[in-house]
């Protein structure tokens, strides 16, 4: 599984500081997916307790964050690496960025979540919250397992899902519009519901560079600010 | 939905037998070409098709390579990969090796340098060499640089050779320092200075290409700098091929490197190419760190 033999340097510290890496990478990947769940439930469930171990668990995030980055400095200054190592550690490093905006993303949509609370229930919006919170979760899940496996398919298929997740944020966009016009007593509540489903559009956005990232480090390839079909013909070239 | 990415496989097989197995089906064989771009439009010296014996024993296979003008390129293996041999040959050092012998076809500028009638000599002012260790001669800082002016006879006015010598010190960045005690032995320099008297001899006589086996290896860091500073201040005015240990120092130094595995040319690509995404997995494995 592991086809760029990351355990396989004469050092065998080298072997281990990559691995941790990519470790505390994928850890950090999980308290994020967790996060985005939770905070997606409490506003389904309008679970306030739920929404603010969301944003307790944020804290938690940003400190994964800077011992990452830490991590990924000293093995810059120390180890000097090259090639796939060098991309392995660029990798992570913005990686570990973008976790970290969707932890604050998921942070926001907590915050609506206790909004709600407070304010009532919004009449509408919640079935298209499930629903692209779903895609959304399956996005953060898939590019954490691209990345663990260096799974430049499975990479390729998150960038096209972000395509997908960004048609039905606009199409849920046009009918909770559609709502307020017709209800404008609503609008308050039904725009927090709006402010929420924008992050989760925008943990997709997140989950799409991940997934770049991982292409940059299994292929040496740069495919930010391209489009999918155009990094689907740059990889078929190389 | 359950998070999941904690539980995902982020342990690594171990390593085992296989893997230098693994190593060793990656070798290139024989009939397989080089992959990168050994090619300049802009050749000083071009290399084809050479082969390379010490007695039966054959340390260079099968390599063709250009020497793009005023470009450095770095040479870069595992020790016995047939770097420095390679290098050796582009002046013909290997002659005074008995039992070596050289096939193929290396030119430069359009001459054949393996010409039987050709002057090795002559060669050698034009294809300039600096080695490993510092190699003064026993003379003066003055006479050191003079010397090869002298035999050569590229000039016999004092005012000339004065001129050629400190030319030749300022462009080895050493003149500031030396400049108060020419007359003083070159022996008595520190390493770093040493190895830069040595650049100063080597471009006194005017050479077009430079080459270079390991110049920093007995040197420190700082000395080091000074040299593959010089080294980018030299590509203006001259061809370099340098061999070097030293993966960084290929990565600071050079446009373009090759990279020797057992005898053959394995990659040659920009120096910035090779040090990011490298073409040849054998390549990635060396400058990795996964074999040596």
């Amino acid at each position: 599984m592991d086809k760029l033999h990351l355990d396989q340097h004469i050092s065998g510290q080298f072997n281990a500081d990559l691995e941790d890496l990519r470790t505390q990478l994928l850890e950090m990947g999980g308290v994020v997916q967790q996060q985005i769940i939770d905070a997606v439930a409490a506003i389904e469930n309008a679970d306030g307790d739920l929404a603010e171990k969301v944003i307790v668990v944020e804290d938690d995030v940003d400190q994964r964050e800077v011992t990452i980055d830490e991590a990924c400095t000293q093995v810059l200054a120390r180890r000097q690496p090259a090639a796939s190592d060098l991309r392995m550690v660029l990798a992570v490093s913005k990686a570990t960025r973008d976790l970290e905006r969707m932890g604050d993303e998921a942070q926001k949509i907590a915050k609506m979540a206790i909004a709600l609370n407070e304010e009532g229930q919004s009449p509408h919006g919640y079935m298209e919250l499930r629903h692209i919170g779903d895609s959304v979760e399956k996005m953060v899940n898939n590019t954490l397992n691209a990345f663990a496996r260096f799974d430049v398919d499975a990479a390729l298929k998150v960038a096209k899902d972000d395509k997908a997740v960004d048609r039905e944020y606009k199409s849920a966009m046009r009918e909770l519009i559609t709502y307020m016009m017709e209800d404008p007593r609503s609008i308050g509540r039904v725009m927090n519901i709006i402010w929420a489903l924008r992050s989760l559009e925008r943990i997709g956005d997140h989950a799409r560079n991940i997934a770049e990232h991982v292409i940059y480090l299994v292929k040496g390839l740069d495919v930010r600010h391209v489009s999918v079909k155009e990094m689907e013909r740059q990889i078929k070239d190389l | 939905m359950q998070a999941t990415a904690n539980t995902l496989e982020t342990k690594l097989a171990p390593q085992t037998e296989a893997v230098m197995k693994d190593n060793s089906q990656n070798l290139p064989d024989l009939n397989e070409a080089t992959v990168g771009t050994p090619f300049s439009d802009h050749a000083k010296m071009s290399v084809r098709n050479v082969d390379v014996f010490y007695a039966d024993k054959q340390a260079i296979h099968n390599v063709s390579l250009d020497i793009g003008k005023n470009e450095v390129v770095a040479m870069i293996g595992p020790s016995g990969c047939g770097k420095s041999t390679f290098l050796r040959c582009l002046n013909r050092m290997n002659d005074s090796i008995d039992i070596c012998r050289v096939e193929g076809s290396l030119t430069l500028e359009d001459q054949n340098i393996y010409d039987p009638k050709l002057d090795v000599v002559p060669l050698r002012a034009r294809v300039g060499m600096v080695f490993q260790k510092p190699n003064p001669f026993p003379k003066s800082i003055y006479d050191n640089v003079a010397y090869g002016p002298r035999i050569h006879g590229l000039t016999s006015r004092k005012s000339e050779l004065d001129e050629i010598v400190e030319t030749s010190l300022r462009r080895a960045s050493l003149w500031a320092e030396v400049k108060d005690r020419l007359h003083s032995s070159g022996t008595g320099l520190s390493g770093g200075q040493q190895q830069r008297l040595c650049i100063a001899r080597t471009i006194a006589v005017g050479p077009e290409v430079i080459l270079m086996d390991e110049p920093c290896s007995a040197l420190d860091p700082i000395a080091t700098a000074k040299i593959e500073e010089l080294i980018a201040e030299l590509s203006e005015n001259f061809t370099i091929a340098i061999v070097t240990h030293s993966m960084q120092q290929a990565a600071r130094v050079s446009n373009r490197t090759a990279y020797f595995h057992l005898g053959k040319l394995v990659e040659v690509n920009d120096t910035e190419r090779v040090f990011t995404n490298p073409e040849h997995k054998l390549t990635e494995a060396y400058i990795t760190g996964r074999f040596g």
